[in-house]
């Protein structure tokens, strides 16, 4: 049969961020499958060597606007392991909850994006409705919705009330009676069911080959989870399961999420009986010694790792950030493979991706010369320059405005 | 055990429920106590150390010093980012959180906030000091 070459984005309906694929069809069937990464690169590490540390929590927790806290608590345990510091128990437990609370709006956001791509939309909305429990104690806890800005270095910013145990305690059981009612759903409709068992399989031996991390692994059974194999905040001290499936398909990673959000609200009631008094953060110097860590954290999507280098002043000499969407992204053109067209949204959907938070600007191959270079900020800034000329685009006139408006 | 229409029952009964949204902006539901909304200046209470310039990951804020120990803030409300570092590196707490969340504006100028400083106590006429005769 005759191929053809579809490109899905960078915009795209089915799309929710600018992202680039190229399929290739035979028919209905995909025989091929490139993804083109870069359409949203922010130069967010590059930000943050000219930052300070302090200012750099709150850049790092924009890396994503879904998993933040898992941004700003991998790059905070990254400083805190150079600078040396103690972080108090408590600090600990508070960072813990906000991540569990966090997981859960993140599964449940998932579960309703998923049944909006399968064209079940009545789930989309049912599972907003109810996230919005656990959006609203995170307002109360935090301060807001998203961005909650309850890191710091050496500690947390807010400390948990009693009042606010008991409002957490009270929405945690609701949530989990809502949970109970969508496991029960995806386990017996047979819309669900039917529409995602055997869609975007993904053996076990590939998803260890390719790398993959979170749920889309752990659906595949690797059993893999940071919170376990590498205890950090206060995961070393409480008592949960790494859920594993081995179903291999999309359906297996709805359930993995499910019966996560179910891991979830046990943690957090351990975490709210065991809390211990005291301190909620450390005083942390303005300038951090020389030194490199490297941080990892299980955000809602899979690991995240943080590297970061000081060289001692107040600000980081190199900053690199490890999505887990980047892991998990080489993962979608095995799972496409030999499937169909229609497949495709709630297939890339099920990696729950963030390409925003993944895209990075690497290195550049000239394939006529075989090199690779790697661009420096100037040559980046004077390349853009070049190119919007070429196209017959000069900014130099604007430029000298925008100037002569500063000064 | 698999049977369609699983969540016939729920969709049903969600007819007779209230709607879970509000009607904004008729009916607000205000925002929780510790809200992070736009950021206030009490000028009485700033020494002019600038820490809050210094550790504004947006460059928000500007303090100019207007006279002897008077100073006055900018606060350019579309830069802001209303993290609340700034109200957390304040030693003298002359910077506040406020719940306000609708800040909204179609001129870009109109999102810098001025704080003026407050004058200080006019010193009494020397009049008053003199015992009257």
């Amino acid at each position: 049969m005759h191929k053809v070459i579809i490109p899905i984005g960078p915009q795209h309906p089915a799309l929710k961020e600018p992202e680039s694929f190229r399929i290739q069809l035979s028919g209905e069937r995909i025989t091929g499958f490139s993804v083109k990464l870069g359409y949203n690169h922010r130069g967010i590490e590059k930000a943050c060597e000219e930052r300070t540390y302090l200012q750099d929590v709150y850049l790092t927790e924009r890396i994503c606007g879904i998993c933040s806290h898992a941004h700003s608590t991998a790059f905070t345990q990254a400083v805190e392991e150079i600078a040396a510091l103690a972080v108090p128990k408590r600090a600990l437990y508070i960072r813990t909850l906000i991540g569990e609370l966090e997981r859960i709006h993140s599964h449940l956001l998932w579960l309703g994006v998923a049944g909006h791509e399968i064209g079940f939309d009545t789930l989309l909305m049912y599972t907003w409705r109810d996230r919005e429990v656990v959006m609203d104690i995170l307002a109360t806890t935090t301060g807001n919705r998203v961005n909650y800005g309850i890191n710091t270095i050496g500690g947390v910013r807010r400390d948990i009330s009693l009042a606010q145990v008991k409002d957490i305690l009270k929405a945690v059981d609701i949530l989990e009676e809502r949970t109970k009612y969508y496991i029960d759903i995806s386990t017996k409709e047979t819309t669900m069911i039917k529409r995602l068992s055997g869609v975007g399989v993904l053996s076990h031996k590939d998803a260890v080959r390719l790398g993959a991390v979170g749920p889309t692994g752990r659906a595949s059974g690797v059993d893999r989870d940071v919170r376990r194999d590498d205890p950090y905040a206060a995961y070393g001290e409480l008592d949960f399961n790494v859920i594993t499936d081995d179903h291999c398909d999309v359906y297996g990673r709805a359930v993995v999420r499910l019966k996560e959000l179910m891991e979830s609200y046990r943690l957090i009631r351990q975490i709210l009986k065991n809390m211990p008094e005291g301190p909620i953060a450390v005083k942390a110097p303005r300038k951090i010694p020389a030194g490199e860590a490297v941080s990892r954290y299980e955000a809602p999507r899979g690991e995240d790792v943080h590297y970061v280098k000081s060289n001692g002043t107040d600000k980081p000499e190199r900053v690199k950030v490890r999505a887990p969407t980047l892991a998990n992204v080489q993962t979608v053109a095995k799972m496409l493979e030999d499937g169909q067209l229609a497949d495709l949204p709630i297939v890339i959907a099920a990696i729950d991706p963030c390409f925003s938070c993944t895209d990075r600007l690497i290195s550049i191959k000239d394939t006529k010369s075989k090199k690779t270079n790697i661009l420096m900020w100037d040559d980046l800034h004077s390349y853009s320059v070049k190119w919007y000329r070429d196209k017959g685009i000069d900014f130099t006139k604007l430029n000298r405005k925008l100037q002569g408006k500063m000064s | 055990m698999i049977r369609p229409g699983k969540m016939l029952k729920e969709v049903l009964e969600t007819i007779f429920k209230k709607p879970a949204t509000v009607n904004y902006p008729h009916d607000k539901s205000g925002m929780p106590d510790h809200f992070r909304g736009a950021i206030k200046f009490i000028p009485q209470n700033c020494i002019g150390c600038k820490l809050c310039v210094k550790d504004c990951p947006a460059n928000a804020i500007t303090i100019n010093k207007v006279g002897d120990k008077q100073f006055e803030c900018i606060i350019d409300m579309g830069k802001c980012i209303y993290c609340g570092q700034c109200v957390d590196s304040c030693m003298k707490k002359a910077l506040e959180i406020t719940k306000e969340f609708e800040l909204a504006q179609l001129d870009r100028e109109k999102l810098k906030v001025t704080f003026h400083a407050v004058p200080a106590p006019a010193t009494p006429p020397k009049d008053d000091l003199k015992p009257k005769a």
